[in-house]
């Protein structure tokens, strides 16, 4: 794909100015109305999924003490995988963002909360929430887009390490909890230079992540495993968590591909952000993300990211709620004739593959010609006023008018 | 001794490292939410209605409370519709027990909740116990209680704990009508026991009662240690009395309601550990105007979504920049808010 800004055709070319600040204000009313109207209903939702994770992972940890026999190591296997992945999405990625903190219970908290996954929740929260969401599908910013070590667009210049890039992905989604952590360190700007790597705050942090690792791995690899040694069963504990870790982490992995990578969604230029207003943010979380067409099961062992779209507009809105909110998101597209992307989980899955291995190779044809036009002029450096409601202060009229989000040369 | 205590903190440790990243008492709180000693919880037990508007809550607390003093109060964490709010209630009952006497406030959200939805089995959270309206060792001679409404609630502590310690006790107490006085009949059975002299007073009929009053129906009272409890003005007045005739000292008086947030436009800022105080404009969000001081804040996407400048007002009201709404914090609050997109409205107390 090429950055929006450089499409021969943009697909927002029929926008005016008054348009994308609209759908600003629809969808901060949109989000006005579904906040006002939480309440017991949503806490006892997650109350309820807190509960049922706990029950699963211990049920399921206590079969495993007998996994020599392999009824139970399967049952005890699928459960815990389902416990993990259930901790990961649908508790702890939303917890982390926020969504529940309107209940004002300190366990079920974002600055309270610890995660199963290997990266602390203190720098998992600063990477994903202030960069990934801020930044989305800007080439160059958000690094959820390829770690950084992947050709994620046309744009990017072709390397010969690229060919790799298959191989290197696979690899980041078997390890995909550690890639993580490794990235939210952000070794490569943090090693680069000795003042860095002996700064203070980045041994503490990195103090932080060891510290972690070492706990989860104990306890995965060492501890459980340890108490099934009574049965015999130690061996089978040991390849039952890592398959359950394996399987969590193939998951989400995929997950992520599926929300920002399909055939359809927009990536962004760099400069093409700098004073971006409100209603232009959301105009880019609405290009730049994908859903997932599924049933409640899909949604629920997604954390609820198969309304990515939803997510990535409203991500501090409790994740019960997406999916009520999805049509009227929806509606919304089709009234400003924007392209809702949405698919099956295996076609997305398989559409963001066929982008990873044909990035791998140089650009070709028309996406050749579009990636060698001239790059959009750089706007002139504003401060972003995204938190900034349209037409609510007089600072929205001293913007002037903003034209860098319409399409490129 | 010292190897069977060593023994046992090594088990918990493991235990602790097999439920990382949670810790062990996450698990049993979805059982046995009242063993957990790290946050202090109680059960209700039963429900007693007062009056029309008020209802007695007794409570089993859970592991780690520790007994109160008469007179004190608790703060009780009540979810209503999802969200955990904190109020105080004075203990009406003696110690080694706990109950609480709720009565219904005009549009107060978690009294109304409790008394239209508390049942037996229900979990509240809870604090320990604090509050300095006590009577205080020795136990006075003669003591005087004037109290109003549901401020008869730490005083019925006292009576019900340590009546038979005191020895001439007068108490008066002021309600809308017979009928509305909390305690009504219990007080009026003490009382013809011979065991206290109550003064009912009216005020649908008779009007407030004013210090002048008060003075005519107990001549001695600045001989007494008086303890008073009621709404604001009858408290504000007292004070004036008892000050005026050099007697402050023996008066303790106890407010339920502080004073009113102001909920203006923008206001005094006071980051409580770094010291610092600035005058916030109504439009700029907290986490500027904190930076602009200089002061270490924590920050994140300065949009409202990443909760990484979320900090603790201890008091105060904020915007929230994005809808106008109002958030407020009283004394002994900890309201965690978003300083990026929340500006001051009124004067406000962040914990950085």
């Amino acid at each position: 794909m090429t950055t929006l800004q450089r499409k021969s055709v943009s697909p927002i070319a029929h926008l005016s100015v008054e348009d994308i600040e609209a759908i600003g204000r629809e969808l901060d009313a949109l989000r006005d109305e579904f906040l006002a109207s939480r309440g017991e209903r949503d806490a006892k939702y997650i109350r309820r999924v807190v509960s049922v994770q706990r029950h699963l992972e211990l049920g399921s940890r206590a079969v495993l003490l007998f996994s020599l026999f392999p009824p139970a190591w399967l049952l005890g296997t699928a459960g815990l995988t389902v416990a993990k992945i259930l901790e990961n999405m649908e508790i702890g990625h939303n917890v982390l963002h926020g969504q529940w903190d309107w209940m004002r219970d300190p366990k079920i908290h974002s600055t309270t909360w610890e995660w199963d996954n290997a990266a602390p929740s203190e720098h998992w929260k600063r990477a994903h929430n202030e960069l990934h969401h801020v930044y989305t599908n800007v080439v160059g910013k958000d690094h959820d887009l390829g770690f950084t070590i992947m050709r994620v667009d046309e744009g990017q210049r072709w390397r010969p390490l690229y060919l790799g890039q298959p191989l290197w992905n696979f690899i980041s989604a078997c390890f995909h909890e550690y890639a993580f952590a490794v990235y939210d360190m952000e070794l490569a700007r943090n090693l680069r230079s000795r003042k860095r790597r002996r700064s203070p705050e980045f041994k503490a942090r990195l103090k932080q992540l060891l510290r972690k690792i070492g706990k989860q791995v104990l306890k995965d690899y060492g501890l459980h495993p340890a108490l099934s040694a009574l049965t015999g069963s130690w061996l089978t504990t040991i390849a039952a968590n890592a398959t359950a870790n394996l399987i969590r982490n193939l998951w989400s992995h995929s997950l992520i591909m599926c929300g920002h990578f399909p055939k359809g969604v927009e990536t962004f230029e760099r400069t093409s952000i700098d004073g971006e207003t409100r209603g232009e943010w959301y105009l880019r979380q609405m290009l730049g993300s994908a859903n997932i067409d599924g049933n409640r099961l899909m949604h629920i062992m997604s954390g609820n990211t198969s309304h990515q779209i939803e997510h990535h507009l409203f991500p501090d809105l409790p994740s019960n709620r997406y999916q009520e909110i999805a049509p009227r998101v929806r509606d919304l597209f089709e009234r400003y004739g924007l392209n809702y992307v949405s698919g099956p989980f295996l076609k997305q899955v398989a559409s963001a593959w066929a982008k990873v291995f044909r990035l791998s190779l140089p650009n070709r044809g028309a996406a050749k010609i579009a990636a060698d036009a001239p790059r959009p002029a750089a706007g002139r450096k504003q401060p972003a006023t995204r938190w900034q409601r349209p037409g609510t202060d007089s600072a929205s009229t001293d913007l002037g008018p903003r034209v860098r989000v319409r399409a490129g040369a | 001794m010292t190897v069977t205590r060593t023994l046992r903190s090594g088990a918990w440790r493991v235990v602790e490292l097999l439920t990382t990243p949670l810790a062990p008492a996450d698990y049993l709180d979805t059982v046995a939410p009242l063993r957990n000693a790290g946050v202090l919880r109680a059960r209700i037990v039963a429900v007693r209605p007062e009056t029309a508007d008020s209802v007695t809550l007794m409570l089993r607390p859970g592991r780690g409370w520790r007994p109160h003093e008469p007179g004190q109060y608790v703060r009780l964490g009540v979810d209503v519709d999802g969200v955990r709010l904190w109020r105080a209630y004075s203990v009406t009952c003696a110690p080694g027990q706990l109950s609480v006497t709720v009565n219904a406030v005009r549009d107060g959200v978690v009294s109304n909740h409790l008394i239209r939805n508390a049942r037996p089995g229900m979990i509240l959270h809870l604090d320990n116990p604090a509050g300095d309206f006590t009577l205080g060792l020795p136990r006075p001679e003669r003591a005087l209680f004037v109290t109003a409404g549901s401020g008869i609630t730490p005083v019925m502590g006292m009576l019900r704990s340590a009546l038979h310690e005191l020895g001439d006790v007068v108490v008066v107490h002021s309600a809308p009508e017979r009928d509305a006085v909390v305690f009504g009949a219990e007080l009026r059975g003490i009382a013809a026991d011979g065991r206290i002299r109550l003064i009912e007073r009216h005020t649908r009929a008779d009007g407030r009662i004013t210090p002048a009053e008060l003075a005519e129906l107990v001549p001695d009272l600045f001989e007494r240690q008086a303890w008073a409890c009621g709404p604001n003005e009858m408290l504000d007045e007292l004070g004036v009395y008892w000050a005026e005739a050099g007697a402050m000292e023996l008066l303790h008086v106890e407010r339920f309601r502080p004073a009113v947030v102001a909920a203006g436009d923008g206001g005094k800022v006071t980051f409580a550990r770094s010291c610092s105080v600035v005058d916030a404009a109504g439009d700029v969000p907290i986490l500027e105007a904190g930076e602009a001081a200089g002061v270490l804040m924590p920050s994140g996407c300065r949009m409202g979504i990443c909760f990484g400048c979320v900090l603790p007002m201890t008091e105060g009201a904020v915007r929230d920049l994005r809808d106008g709404s109002i958030t407020t914090a009283v004394e002994g609050d900890n309201v965690l808010v978003q300083t990026c997109i929340s500006a001051a409205a009124g004067r406000c107390l962040l914990d950085v």
